[in-house]
């Protein structure tokens, strides 16, 4: 968990504060963005909101920033019900997923501009400016234009900026998704590094789990308007709540199997239940690829858990490999030195590590990654 | 045996096939040669002709006639009106040009408001000074305006109906530009919708906007129809000067004096032209 702390223009620090949404919704037309959310986010904690397109995560932050209007729930800040205040009073920082830079005004004028409207002294919000510039690196690139500064640094302006104002909350609406992988990932780790520095409450949305996973205190993944799973990254990860949290987040491999008391048997293997309280019966295992190793078979023997490789795709540290099992096909994610020796073709003999897995409430599959 | 390949150092890579090698300035030649013919050799023979006397002798005495007190009344008179007409087009224009912009990017209204401002735009001439004669003249059926053959007022009021939807047409494009992240930034900084105006919207659109109004002067600059239709009498502005020293039915045709003002014109629409294609330049760099 982060300080909830934030510094102030004076350089005193305060605590950052809490966000509270109680049964937020929202519609468009007949489409339903929102359902009836209940999110609350801790003073000074950051909190990754990550679904497909359309599950509401955006829509959620906008009502936040009071860019639109709920139609029904309550938002409080510290507190404070902001549910009906407009967007310019209600203190926060947003950085936009890409294009947001005032393109008349250098660097500087633009950190510059909310202190501005604030009708800080010349100097002061200079001063105030170039710290900000300063904390993301770019002091030097002061008096450039955006046309004259790469998406990176353009985003990173964009950081400066909603933070110049110590805002109470910052909101973040997909900021790296235009940038491309290399500075993404770079961006990322600054981001992290400036939050907790700061210690402003913080709601970060994003469509990539790399990122979600990377970045955040908790990760609320989000599906039709509601969420799914709240829950630090390693738990949505390993514990995921539904077998769309699983499915999302992470590839998973579906494997028809029988629940029995705790334990759910897949191809003779009896693997612990996330939830214990499982019907008994049918069901679709998810077991992730990490879980699965594999292992040369040069016996000939066969069994639910013997099978041929027939695909493997170099992901660098690491690769995953397919395997044919007869009646499904089941991935494997193995070290890439581990996978080299498993060409396509290998006869090879699978273990599924007993971690905790869900059991699909669907009709149970064969298999899919 | 093998077969070893080889190759030459600077030599280049065989290609499949044979292809004619066509310049790239080719395409250009259509375009130029248009340019060429109606654009910069009229532009050169008036030139020429404004710094020749009758007898086909260079002199450059007859351009001093631009410094003439009844000449410079012909372009103040054409300055007044230009700037007249094209204020209000460009004010009107930008108002319902962001009406426009303001609704769906793909509805019906914008497509018919766009259609009717193309045809609207190039609805000047004999008709549309006939047509608010009849409406709004000494006898019209809507109103006897009194002032309706006051210069400039009147005839720029006429000027007025081509470039509201002219204006319409080359502003909505940079209004289009502005993105609705910059307002939602600005608000979400602590701006009111005033403060994004004067200090985000306003400064944006600036460049498109006092470049719109400068085509606007051009194009009423170069309006002749509209306004010898409005008043074939008198004279108020530089073309319909330039027309009578062409075609006097008094034997006072002088063609030289005709050469000269269209010089002062040229010389008037090139200063337009530029100030308008280097504001164009930092508008689209800003509005892309």
């Amino acid at each position: 968990m982060t300080s909830p702390m934030t510094r102030t223009q004076d350089g005193t620090a305060r605590a950052g504060v809490e966000v509270r949404m109680d049964g937020l919704s929202r519609h468009y037309g007949p489409v339903v963005a929102l359902d009836k959310l209940d999110l609350t986010v801790q003073a000074g904690e950051l909190i990754a909101l990550l679904g497909p397109s359309g599950c509401g995560k955006t829509t959620t932050l906008r009502l936040v920033a009071g860019l639109e209007d709920a139609d029904a729930g309550r938002i409080t800040v510290g507190g404070k019900d902001i549910t009906h205040l407009s967007a310019s009073k209600r203190d926060m920082g947003m950085v936009f997923q890409a294009y947001s830079l005032f393109p008349h005004m250098t660097a500087r004028q633009n950190v510059a501009f909310g202190l501005r409207l604030r009708r800080i002294a010349a100097a002061t919000r200079d001063k105030r400016a170039i710290e900000m510039l300063e904390l993301v690196g770019l002091s030097t690139q002061a008096d450039r234009y955006p046309h004259q500064l790469s998406g990176g640094q353009q985003q990173r302006v964009a950081l400066a900026r909603a933070l110049a104002i110590e805002p109470q909350v910052l909101l973040l609406d997909e900021p790296l998704s235009a940038l491309d992988a290399k500075v993404r990932a770079q961006l990322r780790d600054e981001i992290r590094r400036i939050q907790l520095e700061v210690g402003t409450t913080t709601l970060f949305v994003t469509h990539d789990q790399e990122e979600a996973l990377a970045i955040a205190d908790r990760v609320g993944v989000m599906k039709d308007g509601r969420l799914e799973q709240l829950a630090p990254p390693t738990d949505v990860y390993s514990r995921p709540a539904t077998s769309f949290v699983a499915e999302f987040v992470g590839l998973t491999n579906r494997l028809a199997g029988t629940v029995s008391g705790q334990t759910v048997t897949v191809r003779g293997r009896d693997l612990p239940l996330v939830d214990p309280s499982t019907p008994a019966g049918p069901a679709t295992a998810l077991v992730r690829p990490e879980a699965v190793t594999l292992a040369s078979d040069s016996t000939g023997d066969s069994g639910p858990l013997v099978g041929t490789v027939i695909a493997v795709t170099f992901l660098g540290a690491t690769s995953r490999v397919t395997v044919d099992l007869g009646d499904t096909t089941i991935l494997a994610q193995l070290t890439t030195a581990d996978a080299a020796e498993l060409p396509a073709g290998s006869r090879v003999a699978l273990t599924i590590r007993p971690d905790p897995v869900l059991v699909s409430a669907d009709s149970p599959a064969l298999s899919e990654a | 045996m093998a077969v070893v390949a080889t190759t030459e150092p600077g030599a280049r890579p065989a290609r499949a096939g044979r292809r004619a090698s066509i310049p790239g300035w080719v395409g250009t030649v259509p375009f130029l040669a248009y340019v060429g013919v109606f654009l910069l050799l009229p532009t050169g023979i008036v030139i020429v002709d404004a710094l020749k006397n009758p007898s086909g002798a260079w002199q450059f005495s007859s351009v001093t006639e631009l410094g003439n007190p009844l000449v410079r009344t012909y372009f103040i008179g054409s300055l007044k009106l230009c700037l007249i007409s094209s204020v209000i087009g460009a004010v009107f224009g930008a108002i319902l040009a962001y009406a426009v912009a303001s609704g769906n990017p793909d509805g019906v209204v914008r497509r018919l408001y766009l259609a009717a401002s193309g045809v609207l735009a190039q609805f000047g001439g004999i008709t549309l000074a006939f047509a608010f004669l009849t409406l709004l003249g000494p006898v019209g059926l809507l109103a006897h305006a009194s002032w309706f053959y006051d210069f400039p007022w009147g005839i720029a009021l006429i000027y007025a109906y081509f470039e509201i939807p002219l204006m319409v047409l080359v502003f909505m494009p940079a209004i289009d530009g502005l993105k609705v992240q910059w307002r939602e930034a600005s608000e979400n900084l602590g701006a009111s919708a005033w403060q994004y105006w004067r200090h985000v919207g306003g400064p944006l659109l600036a460049p498109a906007f006092i470049g719109s109004t400068l085509l606007l002067f051009a194009n009423a600059l170069s309006a002749f129809a509209t306004i010898e239709a409005w008043e074939s009498q008198i004279a108020y502005i530089v073309p319909q000067q330039i027309s009578i020293s062409l075609s006097s039915e008094v034997g006072l045709s002088n063609i030289n004096y005709a050469d000269v003002l269209a010089l002062g014109m040229m010389v008037m629409v090139a200063i337009i032209m530029t100030g308008y294609a280097l504001l164009q330049r930092r508008a689209s760099r800003w509005l892309r």
